[in-house]
């Protein structure tokens, strides 16, 4: 790492000073010593990689997290955030990006929720409504009824209902969890003058956004994070170039070794997968990928811009609404995930724990899944057979601790992708999809996985896989997929592309001249 | 330091390890259905020590197993229901449709031109048609299951009364002579009713299919965590249709234990059944949220409530004794699966 962090001067009016906060959770440290300081009236930015620990910071803040090492101070004092209650006392509201309302009540109600007008245990709605009104307005909505029932609303409405909230208590420190997701650019504007209106009576904004368009527009200063760590902070909008800012996001810290690609990716062959003009409505049109024996083939992208809910289509986990799927030359039926697995795709998804693995049931039953009938005669499992599979699968691939009866919830987060993996090994399938497949594995464990990968694709299996790890997909696939909210914006050899180009095409949808 | 933290890791399985065998052990379906044994050891004391010899006796014991196996059967279906991520609330209706339909005069008189095997299939069959429209409208409907049970529970009861006009059907009325099906049942086979043998063989039965075959295993697969075992190519919602159908078909087979029993069929039978299952099978340790339970703890949890109902009844205590007892330990019994359950979710 070239950058050491800057160390921030507290200025005398630091509302907000954490230092060395730490989370950890089963299996991955979350936050690995984060600093951050805001001060009042003034936007903060927060920016970082997917996985960098922003989710995590914020649920400190607001109280969901309790932090196992570090300091917070609010106002001078050392403080603790313990509940979400304690930090809503002290003031800080926070708009998540799946917004927080109770969709079947009105406006009103979800702007007092909690702590609702009200005199001897009765609501006083037209004074609740009184208040609703005002701040409307001071939000730039005044057509917003405070009766409307909000599961009514367009999300952008929604959230201009979460603001109020906030501002219907005495906020001093606000945090917006990328909010221009969900809106258009007039909203986006409204938003920023509401943004800037706050932060001119001194209420602290921290403010959240991959796009680095809008930190320029409306941020002060900026604070980066990279694998749970403050990389930078305090750092002056103003001062600080694009090209620096994608440096400090991408910056190494820690070199992964990816294995050699194979000798020749065969250039000539067909494809074993084949997809074409694959669309989703609404999530992602026009798809086409073709993946050869014995090539990875990875897609890049942000969380939200479809790449999941490609290989999830292609899967049939979800019912294609164009488009083709084959496997070997053989039409995929749409919408079935029998089929695709009878076809010969495995998928590992994103989300192993609630996705993939049965935690409570031996390793051996979470390796067989798939492959049941296999094992089975007249309906009756061979269990013997099975454990006998599943160690051999188990002991090539070197999941640890050895024992196929164990518990799946006993294995860390590498060992238990390698059941994943040995579970379509089982089938011998021909294409692999794998969504996220170091997410939650240990640092040390990943180039073991690396490896994995690439002796499967050795063996003549099809691979596509998603990271949000610009790195991973460079470092690991033959060819690259870069999908750009719902379409593929552009398609390369991994060596022929850079990490920061890869990074401008997420961001902006083009490599700047 | 990934080796740093992998050391750290394992150091805190070890100590976890030791500090928490004891635990371990309570949350294993071995451990748990040890604790059943002894709670059903505990309360046999109790029979004794109050009841004496009334109690501690051979046809005693016979008379609390013949009172077990008629919601024995059910419950054994109940449990891979509720394993497999469900509920099912009609039971005890489908079984007093199932033993109505069974013992009309049309069917005794089928029965009595054929043989007597009819009225057994009628019965299964009606209580696996139940089963089928269960399983269909919750799994390719969308309709949750509390919801459409609970209206099949409405509807097979209003059915079975419309059926028998609210009257008891008299096994035998009317002249027919199902002479051979009353026979059958009410033979003891080495000392012991027929109605105790199919309870036995029920639960072997049930305890192979969980244990030993795909179906088994699905069954915990799409309970425990059905996204994963959709995404692993499991047909869900296939299998959750076969589930309620066997459901159904235990109902039925209930049905005839209870007709034999009573010699009579009738649309009050099988009153409050889903109450005392579903009771048997979380007393027995299967989760209700699915993905864990065991056949053996739902036997258990059987014996455990006919057992008190024995003792109550000896003491001459009343029904309504008898129900709150029960409501209390069904309450004490999810308590401290709750508590053991999250610890487990902790470490």
């Amino acid at each position: 790492m070239t950058t050491t962090p800057l160390t921030p001067v507290p200025g005398p009016e630091a509302l907000l000073q954490m230092t060395g906060i730490v989370k950890e959770f089963p299996g991955v440290r979350a936050l690995d010593g984060v600093d951050l300081d805001v001060r009042a009236g003034e936007v903060h930015c927060l920016i970082g990689q997917n996985g960098a620990g922003k989710s995590t910071l914020i649920k400190v803040l607001s109280g969901f997290h309790h932090p196992d090492d570090g300091t917070i101070t609010w106002d001078g004092e050392e403080a603790s955030f313990s509940t979400p209650a304690k930090a809503i006392d002290r003031g800080v509201a926070t708009i998540y990006q799946e917004l927080d309302l109770v969709p079947h009540l009105d406006v009103a109600e979800n702007v007092f929720l909690g702590h609702e007008v009200s005199r001897g245990g009765f609501t006083q709605r037209r004074r609740a409504h009184g208040r609703v009104r005002e701040l409307l307005v001071r939000l730039g909505h005044s057509e917003i009824a405070p009766t409307r029932i909000v599961g009514e609303l367009s999300p952008a409405k929604q959230q201009i209902v979460s603001l109020a909230r906030a501002l219907s208590r005495d906020t001093r420190l606000l945090i917006l969890d990328e909010p221009s997701a969900v809106l258009d650019q007039e909203e986006v504007n409204n938003l920023f003058r509401v943004i800037r209106d706050l932060a001119a009576t001194g209420v602290a904004v921290v403010y959240i956004s991959h796009r680095l368009e809008e930190i320029r527009e409306i941020g002060d200063r900026i604070t980066v994070l990279k694998d749970g760590r403050t990389v930078a902070t305090g750092l002056a909008v103003a001062d600080t170039p694009t090209s620096e800012l994608i440096r400090l996001m991408t910056g190494r810290s820690i070199e992964y070794v990816f294995p050699p690609r194979s000798e020749a990716p065969s250039d000539s062959g067909e494809p074993v997968l084949d997809v074409r003009d694959l669309s989703l409505p609404g999530v992602f049109t026009g798809v086409d990928l073709s993946v050869r024996a014995g090539e990875i083939v990875g897609l890049a992208g942000l969380v939200g811009a479809g790449r999941s809910e490609i290989l999830e289509t292609v899967y049939g986990a979800r019912r294609a609404s164009a488009g083709t799927v084959t496997v070997d030359g053989r039409r995929v039926r749409r919408g079935s995930v029998g089929h695709a697995v009878r076809a010969g795709i495995g998928l590992a998804p994103e989300e192993r724990k609630s996705q993939a693995l049965l935690l409570d049931e031996a390793v051996y039953k979470n390796i067989t899944v798939s492959s049941m009938t296999r094992f089975a005669r007249l309906g009756f499992l061979d269990q013997r057979e099975e454990r006998r599979r599943a160690l051999e699968l188990t002991r090539s691939l070197d999941v640890r601790p050895e024992g196929v009866t164990r518990a799946a919830n006993t294995l860390s987060g590498g060992n238990q992708q390698k059941i994943v993996l040995a579970r379509w090994l089982l089938r011998d399938c021909r294409v692999l999809l794998l969504d996220e497949p170091t997410r939650g594995v240990d640092v040390g464990a990943r180039s073991e996985i690396y490896q994995l990968i690439r002796s499967l694709a050795d063996r003549g299996v099809a691979v596509v896989v998603v990271s949000s790890e610009i790195d991973e997909v460079l470092g690991l696939a033959d060819r690259v997929l870069v999908v750009r909210e719902g379409e593929v914006v552009h398609e390369s050899a991994a060596t022929a592309i850079d990490e920061a180009a890869v990074l401008d095409l997420v961001m902006e949808g083009r490599v700047p001249a | 330091m990934s080796q740093d933290s992998a050391r750290l890791e394992r150091a805190e399985l070890e100590t976890d390890r030791e500090a928490s065998a004891v635990l371990a052990l309570l949350r294993s379906s071995v451990g748990r259905n040890a604790g059943l044994v002894v709670a059903l050891l505990l309360i046999c004391v109790v029979g004794a020590v109050s009841a004496g010899d009334r109690f501690s006796s051979t046809d005693n014991a016979l008379t609390i197993l013949r009172l077990a196996a008629t919601i024995g059967v059910v419950s054994i279906g109940m449990t891979f229901v509720i394993i497999g991520g469900g509920i099912d609330l009609s039971v005890g209706a489908i079984v007093a449709l199932s033993s109505v339909w069974c013992t009309t005069l049309a069917s005794q008189q089928f029965a009595e031109d054929t043989h007597w095997i009819m009225m057994v299939l009628t019965a299964i069959l009606v209580g696996a048609g139940c089963g089928l429209v269960n399983g269909l409208l919750i799994a390719y409907g969308g309709i949750v299951p509390f919801i459409m049970t609970l209206a099949m529970l409405a509807s097979a009861r209003g059915l079975a009364e419309i059926i028998s006009d609210r009257k008891t059907q008299i096994l035998g009325a009317k002249g027919t002579d199902v002479s051979g099906f009353k026979d059958f049942f009410n033979r003891e086979i080495l000392g012991v009713d027929v109605s105790i043998w199919i309870f036995a063989i029920v639960a072997v039965i049930g305890w192979v299919l969980l244990n030993r075959t795909t179906f088994g295993r699905r069954t915990v697969a799409v309970g425990g965590n059905p996204e994963a075992a959709r995404l692993a190519g499991i047909p869900i919602k296939r299998h959750t249709v076969y589930l309620y159908v066997l459901v159904g078909v235990a109902c039925g087979i209930a049905a005839l234990m209870l007709v034999a029993r009573t010699t009579t069929g009738s649309s009050t039978h099988g009153t409050l059944y889903e109450l005392d299952a579903i009771a048997a099978v979380v007393i027995g340790g299967t989760l209700l949220t699915g993905g864990r339970g065991t056949i053996v703890g739902t036997v258990l949890g059987v014996l455990i409530f006919s057992t008190l109902t024995n003792i109550f009844i000896l003491n001459n205590r009343s029904f309504s004794e008898q129900s709150l007892f029960k409501g209390a330990i069904i309450v004490a019994a999810v308590l401290l699966q709750q508590r053991l359950a999250s610890r487990s979710n902790t470490t």
